[in-house]
């Protein structure tokens, strides 16, 4: 798939000239662009015919289209916030004081059943419409976690460890209010650099949802294509075997998992049943696993990062990832 | 890229989503159950896309300052030009269903599998058609006191064991193919399956008692005595 990458990656407007405000040259670059796949899908297909490339092909794709109902359900929610919800009823909604809005957040994430993928946008929104950024981060962390999908979909891979369920969601909400008080204490406001957004400024409101919808499709689906390959590429390239020498060791262990779900980035509906199939390690590890895997991976700090700027996911991730850590082996060792 | 472009891409996008859900393709990526949401995310990307153009168009045609007002200034996402990927995937070369690859790259999932204490009988035929799972922990968590006497049928495909003999494999799914993980019986007793890897087989047999672990996960992997097989052709449904 790389050529088609480095096909795709060009920018069109240096080579575009405004005229009368329209670019034909992203249109003319794309056309270009869809005539060559056309003309070389019989190459394109030959070279997706080793195992591993079209192992590669088929997690890349149904990442993907896994992700897209999830996505399009979050940017619609996120457009409507955007939109349609008045500043006024966020004052009403969360509590004044920023340390009570945190947990409030939290909880309110009990209510948006998806996986992570959606929450990305409607936490942009959130900020945009003046709740405080560490409220929509406690809800960005905690909304795929502890939501009912989730939490069945836990209960059901982990029939003979009902206790699982309530340490997912009791770690992952301690994890999610943490990180919201952690920046409220540490944050800065300038990490978070929101792109201008002159289309919600429109005065049509059926003009300004639809631009908002087209643009969070366009830019957090953009992101979720960079993430969904570079789990691809890690599902493909580390064969589960070298995990086996891992699980001995119960340091180890924990640290492992937790990279994994960073690395494997799969939605948070699903990773209870990847967690159960990883029968070889222990419960503390695997609880890790669940508690990391919704809050950081490879799509998410590529979205985060696209979302709220790189002076953010850089600091925000290994922050997440360290709390969520021993948040998830805290409640781990007081469980078991 | 223009807010055209931007329509065209989401059309691609869109309508690569509503293709495959519309047609079986999508069985190779999830599970059944997402359908309907496809569908919908698919017809809500088209609405973006059309909704864009017409007020694209009426923006140039009815005040002219809309698009020098918006120009420059305007942050167009140039990430979403990779949205072309999917849509080029799923439309162009619409990937297999994860085969023999993937299955030697995980362990066999049955540990995980719900331990039910009591196992009901087999449903009544000859030979029985079970599910690679179903036969597995039959097998495993029953010492396979279910099975004895009857004759089943196991469809999966073909993948070399780590004897090199070939295995019968079936890949599960929770949620997509990204989470998939193989569920593997052994194929012993006279019939030899000299069928290629990655084929699709229908395999009836018996239950044996003969046990070996999966080396990536250590997970139980039973065996099953093959009196018959044939080729099959890949079931709708390729995930169990």
């Amino acid at each position: 798939m790389n050529p088609l990458e480095t096909r795709a990656r060009p920018e069109p407007a240096a080579t575009a000239e405004p005229a009368g405000g329209r670019r034909p040259g992203s249109v003319e670059a794309l056309a270009l662009l869809l005539i060559l796949l056309v003309v070389f899908r019989n190459p394109l297909a030959d070279l997706v015919s080793d195992p591993r490339l079209q192992t590669w092909t088929t997690v890349f794709v149904s990442v993907l289209v896994q992700a897209v109902p999830f996505l399009v359900f979050g940017v619609v929610l996120s457009a409507v916030i955007a939109v349609f919800v008045p500043r006024s009823f966020w004052a009403k909604a969360l509590p004044r004081h920023p340390a009570a809005a945190v947990p409030a957040a939290s909880l309110a994430g009990v209510v948006l059943p998806g996986c992570e993928c959606g929450a990305v946008p409607i936490a942009g929104s959130l900020i945009r419409r003046g709740v405080t950024p560490a409220a929509a981060l406690a809800f960005l962390l905690a909304a795929p976690a502890i939501n009912p999908i989730v939490l069945t979909a836990t209960a059901v891979a982990f029939p003979g460890n009902p206790e699982m369920v309530l340490a997912r969601a009791v770690a992952s909400l301690v994890v999610a209010i943490a990180m919201g008080w952690l920046w409220l204490r540490l944050g800065k406001t300038d990490w978070i650099r929101l792109p201008r957004r002159s289309d919600l400024d429109e005065s049509s409101k059926s003009r300004a949802f639809w631009a908002a919808c087209r643009h969070d499709v366009m830019h957090a689906g953009g992101f979720l294509v960079v993430g969904a390959a570079a789990a691809a590429t890690i599902n493909v390239v580390v064969p589960e075997a070298w995990l086996q020498t891992l699980a001995e060791n119960p340091v180890l262990s924990v640290l492992a998992l937790a990279v994994l779900a960073v690395l494997l980035s799969i939605c948070s509906e699903a990773d209870a049943f990847v967690a159960a199939s990883l029968s070889q390690f222990s419960l503390t590890s695997r609880l890790v696993f669940l508690v990391v895997g919704p809050m950081v991976d490879l799509k998410l700090i590529s979205m985060q990062a696209g979302m709220f700027g790189r002076r953010f996911a850089v600091r925000f991730a290994p922050a997440t990832f360290v709390t969520a850590v021993l948040v998830g082996t805290l409640v781990a060792v007081v469980i078991w | 890229m223009n807010r055209q472009a931007q329509a065209v891409v989401l059309v691609l996008f869109g309508g690569a989503i509503l293709k495959a859900s519309l047609t079986d393709v999508y069985l190779r990526y999830v599970k059944e159950g997402l359908q309907p949401f496809l569908i919908a995310a698919g017809v809500l990307l088209l609405a973006a896309a059309v909704m864009t153009l017409v007020h694209d168009l009426r923006g140039t045609a009815g005040g002219q300052d809309h698009g020098h007002g918006h120009g420059h200034g305007h942050h167009e996402p140039r990430v979403g030009w990779l949205l072309i990927l999917p849509a080029a995937g799923l439309l162009l070369i619409a990937p297999p269903a994860l085969g023999s690859y993937a299955a030697g790259q995980s362990g066999s999932v049955l540990a995980s599998t719900q331990i039910e204490s009591e196992f009901s009988p087999l449903p009544p035929g000859d030979p029985v058609p079970l599910s690679l799972m179903d036969y597995a922990s039959r097998a495993v968590f029953d010492a396979g006191k279910s099975l004895e006497g009857r004759t089943v049928r196991l469809t999966g495909f073909v993948t070399p064991g780590p004897d090199g003999r070939p295995m019968l494999a079936r890949m599960v799914l929770a949620c997509c193919a990204a989470d998939g993980r193989p569920i593997k019986v052994g194929l012993t007793g006279g019939a030899n399956v000299d069928a290629p890897v990655d084929t699709w087989v229908q395999v009836v047999g018996t239950y044996s008692s003969r046990m070996d672990k999966d080396p990536v996960n250590g997970a139980e992997v039973p065996y099953l005595e093959v009196k018959t097989w044939e080729k099959t052709t890949a079931p709708r449904r390729p995930y169990e």
